[in-house]
């Protein structure tokens, strides 16, 4: 059982008739995904790559008892759908969208908030790459063909990046169980500590890979997690090592505003607090091999 | 994306903040027009760029006639403003805005944040105005006053009174304050600000609360929705790679260094960069192409990354996922066709041996890698020792 999803997990996409969400969905289904339905308002009673198409998710989760979903609705009209799907009662939501607002993302977090810890939805993104339970089922946009089944996790905040750590650990061997892409917005659905205490507790991981980059407090606040509450290896790597102040890389998320946000702080927090700190993105599969080593 | 002081005091404005009387010039006929209209005999003139501390750096300017307005406005104008922020390029001039000058009693400070750690919005107010937040921070950290504001509700009225009275207003000024707060407050969550700053916001010697100064910032993540913000984008503030880059839908930060970046996915992109620099090398850019790299994208930006004179050497770090890295090779060897400058392709993910099959095949002079480290060593090596690495 993968920390998040497996190949049982009922999944329905959201926005699942445009033409990013078909072309990933098929890619999905093709890799084990039990993708069960999907949400297009306005073609409900449709049918769309052999799935019942719906007007609502709530209409969606009752035919269906779908238990996740992953969200391709465009940046005007995302929030209302993260919305949705929690009210719909999914258990655990994914969203790859880029260009949320950033006040829409706080919003949606409150409005989370109004339901019990026990019935409320996970969110993971947005601006991510997506979920991927290595051999068994995936929930995004990943190439599956880069992850060989093992018992490494991966959290990043980059989806081209965590691709570039599992490739470098499947060139030396090592497997992956789970990897999360939280995404790249300054706020998002859940941090990379939510995911590493997902990990400590999961019995197919042995040890979790972490990547970060420049912005934001996410880092700091695992790190520190990590020093007084896990006791699987950590490594850590930080991205944007040579990213000027005040300018933002790529992602809404990456930008040095605050004390603490550079890669050169966060390398050292991590470092300071027991992680394995990859001495660049190039080492990333060594730097794993060897953690893993001194486990065993 | 950023505004002029003189824009954000007009969005302000609109939500109920108190500002002093002014008006833009672009020249000092201008200048004098706008002052003759506001009336009174004292004029501040204030340069317009996108960035704080002007004053300090001689951008603000008092008058005390229509001759001085004039001689101070040409002197601006045209003229380059070197601020802490600007460095040592400093800024042209070329918008001013001509403000009544108000004599002052009391400086305050406040600002509105978006908080990442607590995901809220937080306004910091403090009794010390004029000064930066991180020295008051330094000096007087008891001085500042810190109020979260509760995403279900927005800022209450009894929060902005707590600043106000927090800041030592007293009955006079608190119902002017507590409106100028929370106009700040509706600003910055209508127009979907990243920041809101008012350094100072007075108190006048006859008693009227103004803020004197204004700052904001925006996410350009809700720029779709914010179409009055748009029209406030002043190109001359950009830097026009930067421009032409969101144009193509690339993000694109220029650099110092010379080897130039061309890579997929943000984090890859920084992380490339950290390469280069581990392995001895200057990055000239950041440059994420984003998904779908067709070969006019891969032309583009090309275009874009050899746009910058100081570029020696041209890296492309391209890990396929929904591309196949045999279309990508294609767009490749066609905006690689005349390139003046040795090309570093590392290519991994879909497709890659198809791909690489088409690189070779080309006939182009591309240094192939296959790895990051191996990219990274290769470009280094192509700068510092261009025809040895072909």
């Amino acid at each position: 059982m993968g920390i998040l999803i497996d190949e049982r997990t009922r999944v329905i996409v959201q926005g699942f008739t445009g033409e990013k969400a078909t072309f990933h969905a098929r890619e999905m289904m093709a890799y084990g995904t039990n993708v069960v339905g999907g949400v297009t308002p306005g073609k409900g009673g449709t049918r769309h790559l052999g799935r019942p198409v719906f007007d609502t998710v709530k209409e969606a989760v009752t035919i269906t008892e779908a238990q996740a979903s992953l969200v391709f609705v465009p940046p005007a009209f995302a929030a209302d759908a993260l919305m949705e799907a929690a009210d719909a009662g999914l258990r655990l939501v994914c969203i790859i969208t880029d260009g949320i607002p950033a006040q829409d993302m706080m919003r949606v977090k409150r409005y989370l908030r109004r339901y019990p810890r026990d019935k409320r939805t996970t969110l993971v993104g947005p601006n991510c790459a997506g979920i991927i339970t290595a051999g068994r089922a995936m929930l995004g946009i990943m190439p599956g063909h880069i992850y060989v089944r093992g018992r490494v996790g991966i959290v990043s905040r980059s989806g081209t990046l965590g691709y570039e750590a599992a490739a470098q650990m499947k060139a030396l061997g090592i497997g992956v169980s789970t990897s999360v892409g939280i995404g790249g917005d300054p706020i998002n659905g859940s941090s990379f500590l939510d995911h590493l205490a997902r990990f400590e507790e999961d019995d197919e991981t042995d040890a979790v890979v972490m990547i970060g980059e420049i912005g934001g407090p996410q880092e700091a606040e695992a790190a520190a997690w990590v020093r007084g509450n896990m006791r699987k290896p950590v490594i850590g790597y930080v991205a944007g090592l040579t990213a000027p102040k005040g300018r933002r890389m790529g992602h809404a998320g990456a930008i040095i505003s605050a004390a603490g946000d550079s890669a050169a702080e966060k390398t050292e927090i991590m470092r300071s607090h027991g992680l394995h700190v990859a001495p660049s993105a190039a080492a990333l599969g060594e730097t794993v091999a060897k953690a893993l080593a001194r486990v065993h | 994306m950023d505004i002029h002081e003189y824009q954000a005091k007009q969005l302000l404005e609109r939500f109920g903040v108190p500002v002093p009387r002014g008006g833009p010039a672009y020249n000092p006929d201008q200048a004098v027009y706008v002052a003759s209209g506001l009336g009174g005999a004292h004029w501040a003139i204030k340069a317009q760029i996108h960035s704080g501390g002007r004053g300090k750096a001689g951008g603000v300017r008092l008058c005390r006639s229509y001759h001085e307005v004039a001689e101070t406005a040409a002197a601006m104008l045209g003229s380059r403003l070197m601020t802490a922020q600007t460095g040592p390029e400093g800024r042209v001039v070329r918008r001013l805005y001509v403000e009544m000058a108000e004599p002052i009693e009391r400086e305050l400070y406040l600002v509105f944040v978006l908080d990442r750690r607590i995901e809220r919005i937080r306004v910091i107010a403090s009794a010390m105005g004029g000064m930066e937040i991180e020295q008051i921070a330094l000096s007087n950290p008891s001085s500042i006053r810190v109020v979260d504001v509760e995403p279900a509700v927005g800022l209450l009225p009894f929060q902005a009174r707590e600043i106000a009275f927090a800041l030592g207003l007293d009955s006079r000024h608190v119902n002017q304050a507590t409106a100028a707060i929370l106009g700040c407050y509706r600003a910055f969550r209508d127009l979907d600000a990243t920041m809101v700053e008012v350094n100072p916001l007075v108190v006048t010697k006859d008693q009227r609360i103004l803020a004197l100064d204004a700052k904001m910032s925006f996410d350009d993540n809700a720029l779709f929705r914010q179409r009055d913000v748009v029209e406030m984008r002043d190109p001359a503030e950009e830097d026009p790679r930067e421009a032409q880059a969101a144009e193509h839908g690339f993000n694109y930060v220029g650099l110092d260094g010379d080897i130039g970046c061309i890579i997929n996915g943000a984090g890859l992109a920084m992380a490339t960069m950290d390469t280069i620099k581990y392995a001895g090398g200057q990055p000239a850019n950041f440059l994420d192409v984003g998904g779908g790299a067709s070969p006019e994208r891969i032309a583009h930006a090309f275009e874009l990354v050899l746009s910058d004179r100081n570029v020696r050497v041209l890296l492309v770090n391209i890990f396929a996922g929904i591309n196949r890295c045999d279309w990508v090779a294609q767009g490749i060897v066609q905006a690689a066709k005349d390139l003046q400058v040795p090309l570093v392709v590392r290519l991994a993910g879909t497709n890659v041996e198809a791909g690489r099959q088409i690189l070779e095949s080309s006939g182009l002079p591309l240094i192939m890698a296959d790895t990051l480290q191996e990219a990274a060593d290769k470009a280094v090596c192509a700068v510092q020792r261009p025809r040895a690495a072909a």
